[in-house]
C-alpha cells in the first residue's frame, strides 16, 4: 500500500477540526472551524482516492525519486498565477469602492475587510507562492540536487495554500489582529509557522546535499528571506489568545513598543519578502532568459550582505512625527538613505548583465519583463529612501503618495520579475519548445506598464495635493480644509486608479491566456519581433 | 538589562561588531585571487540544467 498514511493524518485533523468547532468560545471561530472542517474532508477525499494497492502477495515498485522534483513547481506556477489574478481583481474591486462607495456590500465585502485580503493576496499569495516555486527551481538546479524531504515538499505547498485560504476566509469574516500585513489571528500565524519550518528544512537540506561546491547567490536571497521572514513573524505575532479555542488574542507589546515591532516587521517583510527573495528570482532568471552570467558576482555579495545589514534598520521611517524616540526616528531615516547604494548596486547588476546583449531586447518581450521590473526596482529604491526623509515625510505620510510607492515597488518590481520568471520556466517545465505567443507577452508588458505609470502618477498627485490640503491655514491660525474637501477633491484621481489596475489586471489575463495555450501545446503562427517568422526561427534553434 | 543598559552596549560593543563585521566582508570579497573565482561561480546557472542530479 502506497499513500496509505496522508488521508489517515488528514482525516484525523478534521475530526480535530470539528472539536474545535463544537467547543468554539465565540461564533467567528465556530465558523472559522467548519470553514477548515470543510476544506480538509475534502482534502482528505482526494487523498484516500490516491492510495495504491499492489496485487495480492506483491509489494509496489518503489516511487522514482531520481532526477529533480518539478511537480510541486508546476502546481506552484499555476498557483502564482491563479492568486496574482484573484488578488489584481480585488485591488480593483477596492480601487472601485474608494471612488464609488456604493461598491461597499456589507458585512463581507466593505473596504474594510477587502483591503487586507487585496495586501495578503497579492503579496503572501501571490508573492509567496512565486517565491517558493522558483526558490524551488533554482535551489534545484544551481545545486545540482534533488529536493529534499520527499513529501514534506508537498507538505509546504499544500500547508501554504491552507494558510492563505484560512488567512482570506477570516478576512472577509472579520477575524484580524489589526497588524499591517500580519492581519492573521494567533491559531492562523501558529499554523503558518509550521509550515514556514518545514520549508525552511526543505530549502536547507537540498543545500546541505549539493553536487556544486559553491552556493550561488541566488539562494543566498532565497535563505536570507526564509530564515528573517520566521524570525520576523514570530517576534511581530507575539501574542496572548484570550481562550485555546476563540479568535481573540492580545499582542505581547503596547503603545509605540508594539508601533515600532510592527513596522520593524512591515518594513522587513518588504525587506527580506518582496526584496531579498525576489532578488534571488532575479539573480537566476535574468541570466538565464539572457545566457549570459551575472554582470558582477563580486557586487552580488557585496549588494547582499550591504542590503541585510542596513534594511533591518529602516523600520522607524514609518513612524516618523510619533511617539517613537527622535533618534530612533533619525536612525530609521539614515538607514533609508544608506540603502540607495546596495539597491541600485544590485539593480545596475542585473541591468549591467545585458552587457553585450542588449540587441535581445530587441527581439525578447521575456528578457524587456525583466528589464522593466529593474527599472521599476531601481525607480521605487530610489523614491522610498527620498520619502524617508522627514521633511519630504512631513508632505507625504498618510497621503496616497505612500500608496502609489507602494505600488510602483510592488506592481512594477515584484509583479513583472515573476511574470518574467513564469514565461521562463512555463515552456521548461512543461517541455514546450517555446511560449504560445511571444506577442501576446508584448501586450501583458505594455498593458502593465500603462497600468503601473497611470496608477503611480496619479497617487502622486493625489498624495501631493491631500499633503498640502491638510496642512494649509489661513492667517488666523486655522486649518483652511475639512477632511472630507480633501476626499472629494481626489475623486477624479480614485477613478484614473481604478483604470490604472484594470489594466495591470487584462495584462494578467493575457498572460493567463497565454500560459493556458502553452501548456495545451499550441504555438502561436506569429511574426517573431525582429522580422523573424516563428517557424524559422524554431528550426534554427534545433 | 534595562534600557540603558541595552542602549549602551548597542552603542559601543554592537555597533563595533557589525561594523567590524561588515568591513570584514567586504574586504574578504575581494581579497586576492577571488575574481577569478567569483566568475566560476557565477557560471553555475548557465550550466545545462536538464541533466542527471
Amino acid at each position: 500500500m502506497r499513500n496509505g498514511t496522508e488521508p489517515i493524518i488528514l482525516g484525523a485533523a478534521t475530526l480535530l477540526a470539528v472539536l474545535g468547532a463544537a467547543f468554539a468560545q465565540d461564533e467567528l471561530f465556530r465558523i472559522h472551524a467548519w470553514i477548515l472542517v470543510a476544506i480538509l474532508a475534502a482534502t482528505t477525499i482526494v487523498l484516500m482516492r490516491r492510495v495504491e494497492f499492489a496485487p495480492a502477495g506483491q509489494t509496489l515498485p518503489p516511487k522514482d525519486a531520481s532526477g529533480y522534483m518539478d511537480d510541486v513547481i508546476r502546481y506552484g506556477t499555476i498557483a502564482t498565477i491563479f492568486w496574482g489574478v484573484t488578488g489584481f481583481l480585488v485591488g480593483v474591486v477596492i480601487a472601485a469602492q474608494l471612488a464609488w462607495p456604493i461598491f461597499n456590500i456589507e458585512p463581507w465585502f466593505n473596504f474594510g475587510r477587502l483591503r487586507p485580503l487585496h495586501t495578503s493576496a497579492v503579496i503572501f499569495a501571490f508573492g509567496g507562492n512565486a517565491l517558493i516555486c522558483t526558490s524551488f527551481y533554482v535551489v534545484q538546479r544551481t545545486c545540482r540536487a534533488r529536493l529534499f524531504g520527499g513529501n514534506l515538499v508537498w507538505f509546504v505547498f499544500w500547508g501554504y495554500q491552507l494558510f492563505i485560504a484560512m488567512a482570506a476566509t477570516g478576512y472577509l469574516l472579520g477575524i484580524t489582529q489589526s497588524k499591517e500585513y500580519a492581519e492573521p489571528e494567533w491559531y492562523v500565524d501558529l499554523w503558518l509557522t509550521i509550515v514556514w519550518v518545514a520549508y525552511l528544512i526543505v530549502y536547507l537540506g537540498t543545500i546541505v546535499r549539493r553536487k556544486e561546491p559553491h552556493i550561488y547567490v541566488a539562494n543566498w536571497f532565497y535563505l536570507s528571506f526564509i530564515i528573517t521572514v520566521a524570525m520576523l513573524h514570530l517576534v511581530n505575532n507575539a501574542a496572548v489568545p484570550v481562550s485555546f479555542l476563540g479568535v481573540k488574542s492580545y499582542s505581547a507589546f503596547s503603545g509605540v513598543q508594539d508601533a515600532l515591532t510592527q513596522w520593524w516587521y512591515g518594513h522587513n517583510a518588504v525587506g527580506f519578502f518582496l526584496t531579498a527573495g525576489f532578488l534571488g528570482m532575479m539573480y537566476y532568471f535574468v541570466p538565464k532568459q539572457a545566457n549570459r552570467p551575472v554582470y558582477s558576482y563580486r557586487l552580488s555579495i557585496i549588494h547582499f550582505w550591504a542590503l541585510i545589514f542596513l534594511y533591518i534598520w529602516a523600520g522607524p521611517h514609518h513612524l516618523h512625527y510619533t511617539a517613537l524616540p527622535d533618534w530612533a526616528q533619525t536612525l530609521g531615516m539614515v538607514f533609508s538613505i544608506m540603502l540607495w547604494m546596495p539597491s541600485w548596486g544590485g539593480m545596475i547588476n542585473g541591468l549591467m548583465t545585458l552587457q553585450g546583449a542588449w540587441d535581445k531586447l530587441r527581439t525578447d518581450p521575456v528578457l524587456r519583463m525583466m528589464v522593466m521590473s529593474l527599472a521599476f526596482y531601481g525607480m521605487s529604491t530610489f523614491e522610498g529612501p527620498m520619502m524617508s526623509i522627514k521633511a519630504v515625510n512631513s508632505l507625504s505620510h498618510y497621503t496616497d503618495w505612500t500608496i502609489g510607492h507602494v505600488h510602483s515597488g510592488a506592481l512594477g518590481w515584484n509583479g513583472m520579475v515573476t511574470f518574467g520568471a513564469l514565461y521562463y520556466l512555463v515552456p521548461k517545465l512543461w517541455n514546450r519548445e517555446r511560449l504560445y505567443s511571444l506577442q501576446l507577452v508584448n501586450w501583458h508588458l505594455w498593458l502593465a506598464t500603462l497600468g503601473i505609470v497611470i496608477y503611480a502618477a496619479v497617487m502622486w498627485v493625489a498624495g501631493i495635493t491631500q499633503g498640502l490640503m491638510w496642512r494649509e491655514y489661513d492667517d488666523q491660525g486655522f486649518l483652511v480644509n475639512s477632511f472630507v474637501e480633501t476626499v472629494s477633491a481626489i475623486h477624479p484621481e480614485y477613478v484614473m486608479r481604478t483604470v490604472g489596475g484594470l489594466l495591470y489586471l487584462t495584462g494578467a489575463l493575457v498572460m493567463v491566456y497565454n500560459v493556458w495555450r502553452t501548456i495545451r501545446g499550441d504555438v502561436r503562427q506569429e511574426k517573431l519581433m525582429g522580422g523573424i517568422s516563428a517557424p524559422t526561427a524554431i528550426a534554427a534553434a534545433q | 538589562m534595562d534600557y540603558s543598559a541595552f542602549r549602551q552596549f548597542a552603542d559601543s560593543w554592537g555597533l563595533l561588531y557589525l561594523f567590524v563585521l561588515f568591513v570584514g566582508v567586504i574586504v574578504f570579497t575581494f581579497r586576492p585571487g577571488s575574481k577569478k573565482k567569483a566568475e566560476e561561480i557565477a557560471q553555475i546557472p548557465l550550466k545545462e540544467d536538464n541533466d542527471d542530479v
